[in-house]
C-alpha cells in the first residue's frame, strides 16, 4: 500500500466522474472481500445517477446489494457492518436524504471510537451526491457538508475531479474511520485523466490548481472547477489568481492555504453550502486566527450560496449558488479595490 | 412453609415445569449468579452515587435482571449483542468484569472505555458486547449491519439486540426489522418492556397491546413472555437463538417486565402508584427463582447464599478497583477522536 500513496503520472487515458468512482469500486472491492457496496437502487438499477453501473453484474447481489428505503436504518447497517469486520460502502442516493440517517452517522459512527475508548473502530464511507444545477429543487440540491464537517470523529471529502473521486475513495475505503464522500451531481459526467491502477489522493491534503500571485481562491468539488475557470478569464485581465482545491473539508489543510495567503495576501473563499455558519466563515476565522493574518492587505471574502432554500426556478437556483461570473467579479473587487 | 437445608429429596419429589427442568445446575448457578452480580452492582452504583462518588446519571435495570440473564444465558462468548441506556445488565449477563464496568462508572482510565463513554456506553468488545447505546432504538439499525458481517462472513455467530418498550415506535425499529427479515438475518430481537417509555405509559403509547404483536407485519415470530419469570425467558430465547444461528432468520422476543427504580436519577415516579411499584416489587425475578428452586430441591438454603455472597464479594472487590484506579490525563483529551 505505501507505494500506492504516490500518486501515478495521470496518464492519457480519461474517465467521466462517475466512471473513475465505479473503477475505484470495483478494484477495492477486488481486492478486499470486506468491502461491499449498497445503498437505494445500486443493484440491477445501476444506480440513480449510473455510479455503480455494472457493478451487480461483476459481483453479484451479495457485494452490491440493493435496499429498502431505509436511509436510517442502512446507515447504522453500515455502522453494525463496520464494527464487525466489513468496510461497508453506503450510497445515500441524494446527499439531503442524510437528514434521515442522521443519527446513526453523528451519534453511532462519529463517535463509537471514542466513546468506547479505541476499543472499536469504524470503518465506512458513505457516498451523498450534492449540490444544485439539475432543477431538483429544495429537496434534492442541498450541500451539507459543512454540518459533517463540525462533528468530531467524521472525516469529509469532496472531490472536484474524476482523479481525486477514484484517488479519495480508495484513501477514504483504507481508512479506519467513518468517511462521507460529498460528490458532485453535475460532476459525474464531467471527464478528467484517471491512472488505471489503484492509488490513494491522501484525505486532508488540498491540491494547488493554479499558482498565483495576486489573491488565493479557495474552493472545493465544482466550486474549485469553477474558480480554476475563473482564474483564466482573471488571468487576461491581469490578474494573478492562486486556486486551492480543498478536496478535504475534514481534516482541512490549514497549512496550505495559510501558505498561499502569505504569499498572495488576498483570500477569497467559494463554496457551494449557505454561506453563515459554514466552511468560509471557519476558513476565514482560522486565517485570522493564524500568523497568515499579518499577511492580509484586504479582509477576507467570502462567496457562499444564498440564505435560501434552493429554488427550483433555473434562472433563480443560478442565482443562489457562486457561479464562474461570481467568482472573477469577486476577485476582481477583492484585487482592484481592495474589498469584494 | 420453610424448608430446611438439606430438605433436597422431599421437595424434589414435586414435578419441574419443562422450562426449569430443561436447566442444568449449573446453567441455574450462572444465571443466579449473574443476576446477583447485576442487582448488586446496579445497588453499589446508585449507592456510590448518593455519596457522590459517581457523576452523571444512570439508568437502573433493578427488576428486569432476568430478561437480560435469561435471554443471553445460551449466546457463545463470540456471539454478540447490542445494548440500551438501560445496559449494565446485559453487559454483566455478557459476561463482563464487573470491575472495569464500575471504572467505566467512575471514569477511570482502566475502565471498559478508558472512562469516556461512562455508564450509558459501556462496551466490552471482546466479550461481544458491542455497546450500550444513549439513543433509544440506537443499536436496532446496527444489528442489522452486525448481521449483515456475520453472514457475509459466514460465521455461525448470533447477534442479541435489546431495545426497550420506547424504542419499538421509533422510525428505527420498523427499518431494522423489516431488512432483517428480508434477508433473514442472524438476529435475536429482544424488547424488554417495562411499561414505560420515561413516564410514558406503553398503553398510551401503542395501538397494540404487545410489542411482539407488530411481528407478524415482519414476517417473523413474534413471543410474548413474563420477563421477570428466568427459566420462561431462556426457554423462550433458545428457540429464537437457534433459528437465527440455523439461518433462519430473526425473532422478536419480548419480555415483559418492570424497573423498580425511576427512569434515572431525576424521576420522582410521578406517572405510576406507589401499590404497582410494589406488586412488581413481589414478582422479583430473583427470589422467585430462588424459592422455586428450593422447593424443587436443585439447591438448598445453603447454596443460594454462598452464590449471593460470592456475588456481593465481587461487586465489594469491582468497587474497591474501581476507586483505586487512576483518572484519565487531561492531556489525553483528543486521543482517539480518530482511530489511525
Amino acid at each position: 500500500m505505501p507505494t500506492e500513496l504516490v500518486v501515478p503520472e495521470a496518464g492519457t487515458r480519461e474517465l467521466s466522474y462517475a466512471e473513475a468512482i465505479r473503477e475505484g469500486l470495483a478494484q477495492a472491492m477486488q481486492a478486499d472481500e470486506r468491502v461491499f457496496l449498497f445503498g437505494e437502487d445500486v443493484g440491477v438499477y445501476g444506480g440513480a445517477f449510473g455510479v455503480s453501473g455494472d457493478l451487480f453484474h461483476k459481483f453479484g447481489p451479495e457485494r452490491v446489494i440493493d435496499t429498502p428505503i431505509s436511509e436510517l436504518g442502512i446507515a447504522g447497517a453500515a455502522v453494525g457492518a463496520a464494527i464487525t469486520g466489513m468496510k461497508p460502502v453506503l450510497e445515500l442516493q441524494f446527499s439531503d436524504f442524510v437528514t434521515l440517517a442522521m443519527e446513526q452517522i453523528v451519534n453511532q459512527a462519529a463517535k463509537i471510537h471514542f466513546m468506547f475508548g479505541g476499543k472499536a473502530t469504524v470503518p465506512m464511507v458513505v457516498r451523498l451526491p450534492g449540490g444544485s444545477g439539475t432543477g431538483a429543487a429544495a429537496q434534492h440540491s442541498q450541500s451539507l457538508e459543512a454540518w459533517f464537517a463540525h462533528v468530531p470523529g467524521l472525516k469529509v471529502v469532496q472531490p472536484s475531479t474524476p482523479h481525486d473521486a477514484k484517488g479519495l475513495l480508495l484513501a477514504a475505503i483504507d481508512d479506519p474511520n467513518p468517511v462521507l464522500i460529498f460528490e458532485h451531481k453535475l460532476l459525474y459526467k464531467t471527464k478528467g485523466p484517471v491512472p488505471e491502477e489503484p492509488y490513494r489522493v491522501p484525505i486532508g491534503k488540498a491540491a494547488v490548481r493554479r499558482a498565483g500571485r495576486d489573491l488565493t481562491i479557495v474552493g472545493s468539488s465544482i466550486m474549485a472547477i469553477r474558480a480554476v475557470a475563473a482564474a483564466a478569464r482573471l488571468a487576461g485581465e491581469n490578474i494573478d489568481a492562486e486556486v486551492i482545491d480543498l478536496r478535504s473539508l475534514r481534516p482541512i489543510d490549514l497549512t496550505t492555504i495559510a501558505a498561499s495567503v502569505r504569499k498572495t495576501h488576498r483570500l477569497l473563499i467559494v463554496y457551494e453550502g449557505v454561506k453563515i455558519m459554514g466552511i468560509g466563515a471557519e476558513i476565514s476565522a482560522m486565517i485570522a486566527e493564524s500568523d497568515a493574518f499579518d499577511f492580509l492587505d484586504a479582509p477576507i471574502a467570502r462567496l457562499g450560496g444564498a440564505d435560501v432554500p434552493l429554488p427550483y426556478n433555473p434562472v433563480l437556483e443560478k442565482a443562489a449558488v457562486p457561479q464562474e461570473d461570481d467568482i472573477v467579479a469577486a476577485a476582481r473587487r477583492l484585487v482592484r479595490e481592495g474589498r469584494a | 412453609m420453610a424448608i430446611a437445608p438439606g430438605s433436597r429429596t422431599i421437595a424434589a419429589q414435586a414435578t419441574e415445569r419443562p422450562e426449569l427442568a430443561a436447566l442444568s445446575d449449573d446453567g441455574l448457578r450462572v444465571a443466579l449468579s449473574r443476576m446477583h452480580l447485576i442487582r448488586k452492582f446496579e445497588e453499589t452504583a446508585e449507592a456510590s452515587y448518593m455519596r457522590g462518588l459517581i457523576h452523571g446519571t444512570m439508568h437502573l435495570s433493578i427488576g428486569q435482571e432476568a430478561s437480560a440473564v435469561g435471554a443471553t444465558l445460551e449466546l457463545a462468548r463470540d456471539d454478540y449483542i447490542l445494548s440500551t441506556h438501560r445496559g449494565h445488565g446485559h453487559c454483566i449477563a455478557k459476561g463482563a468484569d464487573p470491575a472495569r464496568m464500575f471504572a467505566e462508572f467512575f471514569g477511570k482510565e482502566n475502565g471498559y472505555c478508558r472512562g469516556r463513554g461512562g455508564s450509558m456506553h459501556i462496551a466490552d468488545i471482546e466479550g461481544g458486547n458491542l455497546g450500550a447505546n444513549g439513543i433509544v432504538a440506537g443499536g436496532l439499525p446496527i444489528a442489522v449491519g452486525v448481521g449483515m458481517s456475520i453472514k457475509a462472513q459466514k460465521q455461525h455467530r448470533v447477534c442479541m439486540v435489546f431495545f426497550g418498550d420506547g424504542a419499538a415506535n421509533e422510525g428505527a425499529f420498523h427499518e431494522s426489522l423489516n431488512m432483517a427479515s428480508i434477508w433473514r438475518l442472524p438476529i435475536v430481537f429482544v424488547c424488554e418492556n417495562n411499561k414505560y417509555g420515561m413516564s410514558m405509559d406503553i398503553a398510551r403509547a401503542m395501538a397494540v397491546a404487545n410489542v411482539a404483536d407488530r411481528a407478524p407485519a415482519y414476517a417473523m415470530p413474534g413471543v410474548t413472555v413474563d420477563g421477570n419469570d428466568l427459566p420462561v425467558v431462556v426457554a423462550a430465547a433458545r428457540p429464537a437463538i437457534e433459528r437465527a444461528r440455523q439461518g433462519g432468520g430473526p425473532t422478536l422476543l419480548e419480555c415483559k417486565t418492570y424497573r423498580l427504580r425511576g427512569h434515572s436519577k431525576s424521576d420522582r415516579n410521578l406517572y405510576r402508584s406507589k401499590e404497582e411499584i410494589e406488586a412488581w416489587r413481589e414478582k422479583d425475578a430473583i427470589r422467585r427463582l430462588e424459592s422455586e428452586l428450593i422447593a424443587h430441591g436443585r439447591f438448598d438454603e445453603g447454596e443460594l447464599l454462598a452464590i449471593e455472597q460470592a456475588a456481593q464479594k465481587t461487586i465489594d472487590d469491582a468497587l474497591e478497583f474501581a476507586k483505586a484506579s487512576p483518572n484519565p490525563d487531561p492531556a489525553q483529551l483528543t486521543r482517539d477522536v480518530y482511530a489511525d
